[in-house]
């Protein structure tokens, strides 16, 4: 079957299992000499991509036990972040740490180890997984923790399905009294602002900025910065009281058809990103959580407005006392560049633990490139400048980086390779990703 | 719509999950029957968590029909609803020369969940109340070279299920006929199929849940199917029959 990450870039053809039950797991990690695990595919490279055999884990998404004193909910690797959501919201509890879709397996988040908008405060989704079940190379299942198997766990953790499967796992839900965030949003006119902005939202639950990255000049690095929280009881409008919890009602759209290729380019994102910079209401609000934190899942295969080609997502993380230097010879360059962008995102993440997980304390810059020739050699300047201001770049975003760029940017990468030797000496768990990278 | 329990026979297929979802969400208490039901116990567990709703396990071997008699009086209370997800599509090279691999596939797909309706029709009826959903096919519309055998046997299915909705008719006894098309199963992995005519497990159990409230007789999961059975109905079998569909 022909299978692609989100960004549909690129596109290898795979054979599919799609088991069942933690038997048929087995049978295939014992069946098959090369294999990886896929959740639900929106990773958006080819870290689940595996010609030999990939695994669509997603048929097992049973909830296996929750805890309602503690919130701590134990499911199979395959269960949506969707599903729990529509679950849980209603009873009072949100996940600890969110990204921006809800189409996301569990195992998926936590081969990703991936991050929200509350990561200066809480983490990322690895550091709320109490204890994981890793079916091994060899055949046997174990359970992997901060405390038990904790070299495995951390390799696990952000390892991108190279150590084993994960077959299920426990995390802890955080209470909430309402379904609505509080939601403020502030303009900041250039790159400065914008980070003064973020030392100053360092007390708020959630924040991230949309920032223009068409904008050149005294006007580099402008953007909309909207924080949040969980909105109480008492802050809801009288009518909505009575029901704090309610779920919103799901309005989605669907992009029909692959836009033609020159349907995106820096005049048209260019007008589209000045008119949302001037018209973001600024302000206070109460949103929907919907809103909130999936604003692109309203928009059902957005991946298609990038066209056929597909599109690569650059998301890298460089050290706060680097930052600013880097960031605005990044923006200098993409703004140059002209290549379109949309909603581009950055936002100031806490420190990172695990061995290959992404975040570090520092400003993450993500951003959507349509896959084509001149944009890889833009990405290829830009992989430049992370490397120079001690950046890493993202592996659940990345289709294209060259090796050297994780090994120069990821100083855990021997110490998660010599626990990977261990686990699985012969690389049975492999992607098209991970046999690029070497890893 | 019918209170009490939902049976859901065949539990352990993809669109019977789906359908046991679907009823969940609605609140309905369920019982799982199947062959080694006791594989069903994480799904148990499964639907009280997300529905709150109590889920209970029945032993059950659509081909021993011997014993249907006994599984129904096993079950205590007559169940309110009644879902039939038992299908086997078989293999039709096989079926086209061996006799017993082409009988398997009628006695699973036609004669034994027809032997087990016909059971429960007869018990609906004294109570005067209940629900009786057969998950029958598209293919048992017109038989086609690829899957005549499978499709004959739910050609059977659907004339029975049609047949004992006119019977209950007057007697408080609902019957629907669930013709999913193609769906992203098990039974269908593999296969390239036409995304706009393949439906999901979970649309399935949402289009069998709405088919009970709203008392439909006969419902296609997604109404495109309506339209291309409809095509191939009244196609003349002078082309049909020279047609590789």
């Amino acid at each position: 079957m022909m299978l692609s990450g989100w960004g549909r870039y690129p596109r290898a053809e795979c054979r599919v299992l799609a088991p069942r039950d933690g038997a048929e797991v087995l049978g295939a990690i014992a069946a098959n000499g090369s294999l990886i695990a896929r959740g639900n595919g929106r990773s958006y490279g080819d870290s689940s991509l595996n010609p030999d055999a990939t695994l669509a884990m997603r048929h097992r998404d049973r909830f296996i036990a929750f805890d309602p004193t503690t919130g701590t909910l134990t499911a199979e690797a395959g269960a949506m972040l969707a599903d729990i959501l529509s679950i849980f919201v209603p009873r009072g509890w949100f996940p600890p740490v969110t990204p921006g879709t809800k189409y996301v397996t569990l195992g998926g988040m936590i081969a990703a180890d991936v991050h929200g908008k509350n990561h200066h405060k809480a983490g990322s989704f690895g550091d709320h997984v109490e204890r994981l079940e890793l079916a091994l190379a060899d055949g046997s299942v174990v359970t992997c923790s901060a405390t038990e198997n904790a070299e495995l766990f951390a390799a696990t953790r952000g390892g991108m399905g190279l150590t084993g499967i994960i077959l299920s796992a426990a995390f802890r839900l955080q209470p909430i009294e309402t379904s609505l965030i509080r939601q403020e949003t502030l303009r900041a006119r250039d790159l400065n602002e914008t980070m003064a902005l973020f030392e100053d939202s360092k007390d708020w639950s959630y924040s991230a900025a949309w920032i223009d990255c068409l904008a050149m000049n005294g006007g580099l690095g402008r953007s909309l910065l909207y924080r949040g929280e969980h909105a109480r009881r008492d802050e809801l409008p009288r009518n909505r009281r009575r029901k704090p919890l309610h779920l919103p009602v799901p309005r989605t759209r669907r992009v029909p058809v692959d836009l033609p290729s020159y349907a995106l380019n820096r005049w048209s994102v260019g007008a589209f990103n000045a008119l949302y910079y001037r018209h973001g209401a600024i302000g206070s609000e109460l949103v929907e959580f919907d809103n909130f934190f999936y604003p692109l899942d309203a928009i059902l295969e957005w991946n298609r407005i990038y066209g056929r080609s597909g599109l690569v997502q650059y998301q890298c993380v460089l050290p706060k006392d680097a930052s600013r230097a880097g960031l605005t010879a990044l923006l200098g360059k993409i703004a140059a560049s002209g290549a379109a962008s949309f909603l581009s995102v950055l936002k100031l993440l806490g420190p990172g633990r695990g061995m290959l997980s992404f975040p570090l304390e520092g400003y993450t810059l993500a951003l959507d490139f349509r896959a084509d020739a001149a944009n890889f050699a833009l990405l290829a300047e830009l992989d430049a400048i992370v490397a120079a201001h001690g950046g890493r770049v993202y592996l659940a975003k990345d289709a294209r980086m060259p090796a050297a760029m994780v090994s120069g940017g990821y100083p855990a990468l021997a110490r998660f390779k010599a626990e990977r030797h261990r686990a699985d000496p012969a690389k049975k768990f492999a992607s098209l990703q991970s046999r690029r990278l070497g890893l | 719509m019918s209170a009490g329990a939902v049976l859901i026979l065949g539990a352990t297929s993809d669109i019977g999950r789906a359908i046991a979802h679907a009823y969940g969400k609605s609140g309905r208490p369920l019982i799982l029957a199947a062959r080694n039901a006791a594989r069903l116990q994480a799904d148990v567990a499964d639907l009280a968590i997300r529905y709150g709703v109590a889920a209970r396990l029945a032993e059950f071997d659509v081909l021993d029909t011997a014993r249907h008699a006994a599984f129904l009086d096993g079950l205590g209370e007559l169940p309110g609803t009644v879902v039939s997800v038992i299908g086997f599509m078989g293999d039709q090279a096989k079926s086209e020369t061996d006799v017993a691999a082409a009988e398997l596939v009628m006695h699973t797909n036609y004669l034994a969940p027809a032997a087990l309706l016909a059971e429960l029709a007869n018990r609906m009826a004294r109570r005067g109340s209940g629900t009786l959903i057969g998950v029958s096919s598209v293919a048992g519309e017109r038989g086609r070279a690829s899957n005549y055998v499978y499709g004959s046997a739910k050609a059977g299915f659907t004339a029975f299920l049609s047949g004992l909705r006119n019977r209950l008719a007057r007697q408080g006894v609902q019957v629907i006929t669930v013709k999913p098309g193609f769906v992203n199963t098990r039974m269908t992995e593999g296969m390239k199929l036409p995304k706009a005519l393949t439906a999901d497990p979970a649309e399935v159990g949402a289009a069998v849940v709405k088919a009970e409230s709203a008392g439909r007789d006969i419902v296609y999961v997604r109404p495109v199917w309506r339209l291309v059975m409809l095509a191939i109905r009244v196609l003349p079998e002078r082309i049909f029959k020279k047609t590789k569909l």
